[in-house]
């Protein structure tokens, strides 16, 4: 009877388990909503005095903030997130190519062993906190950067982004987005390599089939088959550009502009390293202005998500 | 936030009882007592307890010196000092959460109408107790060796942190130092990216000193967009480091192996010290319009010309209440004060953080000002 009893049993504790599990799994995903919402509600209502309240203490706050140069919330935070996006940006479009090259030469090139030993490298450096990476951006790259840039603004000055004279030292937004590119390249190198190494073995041998070089098989395999992962990983990547602290905070030379002059400091600033170095001597309402950047900085973080998501969605189709 | 209300109600219960004890005391007891406790405070009476104070991260080199050595006296006493800034260094002791603020200006009007609600009775006053030369240092191949020196007057030196002179070999340096050769090499200047009390202190010499060359308002963030901001005093010092060409201004006790420019005082041009800074704090008066019981604020004297004066100084203030709801407060703060204005305090600044002794004309209103702190 015994030896019945349990096959009947089992089914009955494997769906009590389930129901458990079920019952975690939701609770986990209604968390992760829980926490959103609060951090959403913790900017807004401690940005809240901005909007509602005296709005000429706002505008000599900010005006403390900017040294007299403008008054006005929009007029603080627009170029603040001009600087943002465009450093960003940057950092993307630098990492973005080399990433995918030393994925392609992981998945499909290297000899396996030379393949495990970087894949192993490129983690490693996606591991490095962001204060070492700020640290040697600003202590090393900086000095040892300008000679090139200088180079670059005087050859390349004609380019409105490469305009001269070049800053020295170099603590502009040009080193800023190299030190960041330097810092997202793992994130896009590592999940894009995931995703060519899933390739379908057949259709690259159909294209090899077909009379394709190694380029044109990756061409006409490889690449479509991981374009949605690839846009993923960059808006990833994207996302941890535009929420960078440290490294921004201990290099650049801050300024409140809409430049797009790469080379000369003091042009732009970043949201997050504004806020890191802004908040230490503010007063409540300063405070308040400081939060109230970090609320409009949290609403782009989620339109450059919703962008992607769209984005992906029809490179998926 | 249960156990904050219930402290503070036995803190307001106390406070209501020690006025009580005052108000039978007397005030003929009272004056006589007063001068005997406050001796008997600093010298054979040892505070103890946990105290706490925050603001300007300009004193902490000091405020950590001046905890070793009120612990020596005081071995039981427990002081934390946060730097958390001057601005909210004197907001969190407008709420009652510390014994004092640090801060490198003086108390607002606002400010000194909303400590009211904090001291038991009368309202907050500041006292100043450290004195900081402020040093503009510069990075220049070829002039600026550890102790070297460059002459300027107000007007250059604002004329540069404004932009307007852009080379080291301009007229307006080069006639000023006939001896030296400077080279083509384009300036670059270097101010605080963060909110400061040295920028502060830093600009107003020039709003002072040469005001037709310096037209912004006095702010704690850098005014213009000339040259490259940096992160505290540390990140102006290695960004001006970093560089040929730079110039900047900090600390005294951060200048390290970089060049300072020399400031002309009258006829002479005087090299930053802390007897200097002391000289032109000796030369100034008081800020008339600074009115409240017991405060002492300093109206700089930027134009000074008593010999050997180095006009480029920050003045960082103590505030305090002069009663406190907390008897034990009240008795910590007359004591330390008492401690950090003497000799012995500034002698201990002096050695960790370079500063400049106060003067004399200035240390007997400030000790008539902590005497007021009623701790019976």
């Amino acid at each position: 009877m015994s030896s019945q009893d349990t096959p009947v049993m089992q089914p009955a504790g494997g769906k009590t388990a389930d129901k458990v599990f079920k019952g975690i799994a939701y609770a986990c995903g209604i968390l992760i909503l829980v926490v959103l919402a609060a951090v959403f509600l913790f900017l807004f209502f401690r940005a809240w005095p901005l909007i509602g309240g005296d709005q000429s203490a706002n505008s000599a706050t900010i005006s403390s903030f900017t040294g007299g140069k403008t008054n006005s919330f929009w007029g603080y935070v627009l170029p603040l997130l001009f600087g943002t996006v465009l450093v960003s940006i940057l950092a993307l479009l630098i990492a973005f190519f080399i990433s995918i090259g030393i994925a392609l030469f992981i998945s499909h090139y290297a000899p396996k062993k030379i393949a495990t030993g970087l894949s192993y490298v490129v983690d490693l450096l996606a591991a490095i906190p962001s204060v070492i990476y700020g640290l040697w951006g600003g202590l090393i790259l900086v000095p040892a950067i300008y000679p090139f840039w200088n180079w670059v603004a005087t050859y390349l000055g004609w380019i409105p982004l490469f305009a001269g004279p070049a800053a020295n030292p170099q603590r502009t937004v040009a080193t800023v987005a190299v030190v960041l590119a330097v810092m997202v390249l793992p994130i896009i190198t590592s999940m894009s390599r995931d995703i060519f190494l899933q390739t379908p073995t057949l259709q690259q041998e159909a294209a090899y089939g077909l009379g394709a070089t190694k380029w044109e098989m990756i061409k006409l395999a490889v690449i479509p088959f991981g374009k949605s992962g690839i846009v993923s990983a960059s808006m990833l990547a994207l996302g941890r550009a535009l929420g960078e602290t440290m490294a921004v905070l201990m290099i650049l030379s801050p300024g409140l502009t809409y430049s797009i002059k790469l080379l000369q400091a003091s042009q732009n600033q970043t949201i997050a390293a504004n806020i890191a170095a802004q908040y230490p001597e503010a007063n409540d309402l300063g405070v308040s202005t400081l939060i109230g950047t970090g609320l409009i900085l949290f609403l782009i973080t989620f339109v450059v998500n919703y962008a992607a998501r769209k984005i992906t969605e029809k490179a998926s189709v | 936030m249960r156990k904050n209300v219930l402290v503070r109600s036995i803190a307001a219960l106390s406070g209501i009882v020690m006025l009580a004890g005052l108000a039978a005391c007397g005030d003929n007891t009272a004056s006589t007592s007063s001068n005997g406790s406050s001796s008997s405070a600093t010298k054979s009476e040892p505070v103890s307890g946990d105290f706490q104070g925050a603001g300007a991260s300009s004193q902490q080199a000091a405020v950590e010196a001046w905890i070793a050595g009120f612990q020596g006296n005081n071995p039981d006493a427990k002081i934390a000092y946060n730097p958390s800034g001057s601005g909210a260094g004197v907001s969190t002791f407008l709420t009652g959460a510390t014994a004092w603020a640090g801060s490198d200006k003086a108390l607002s009007d606002d400010e000194v109408s909303q400590s009211k609600a904090v001291c038991a009775s009368g309202a907050a006053f500041d006292v100043p107790v450290y004195i900081s030369p402020i040093a503009v240092v510069f990075n220049l191949k070829g002039v600026s060796d550890a102790g070297k020196h460059i002459n300027m007057d107000a007007s250059t030196i604002a004329k540069i942190f404004d932009g307007k002179i852009t080379t080291w070999n301009d007229d307006a340096i080069q006639s000023q130092n006939k001896d030296l050769k400077l080279p083509a090499t384009p300036i670059t200047v270097v101010h605080r990216s963060d909110k400061s009390g040295t920028t502060q202190n830093f600009v107003s010499y020039f709003k002072d000193a040469a005001p037709n060359d310096w037209s912004y308002d006095l702010s704690e963030n850098w005014p213009n967009s000339v040259g490259q901001g940096a992160k505290g005093t540390s990140g102006v010092i290695s960004t001006v480091q970093q560089a040929d060409g730079t110039i900047g201004y900090a600390d005294f006790s951060q200048v390290g192996k970089l060049g300072t420019v020399a400031v002309k005082v009258g006829d002479s041009y005087n090299e930053i010290s802390a007897e200097g800074g002391s000289k032109v704090i000796e030369d100034s008066k008081l800020d008339d319009t600074a009115t409240g019981e017991n405060r002492v604020v300093v109206k700089i004297n930027h134009e000074t010309e008593a010999k050997g004066a180095y006009p480029i100084v920050l003045v960082s203030y103590m505030i305090a209440c002069p009663a406190y709801k907390d008897a034990k407060n009240a008795e910590f703060a007359k004591s330390w004060l008492t401690y950090v204005t003497s000799d012995d305090g500034q002698k201990a600044a002096q050695d960790a953080a370079s500063s400049a002794p106060l003067p004399s004309s200035l240390t007997s209103k400030i000790t008539k000002s902590i005497e007021a702190i009623k701790t019976k």
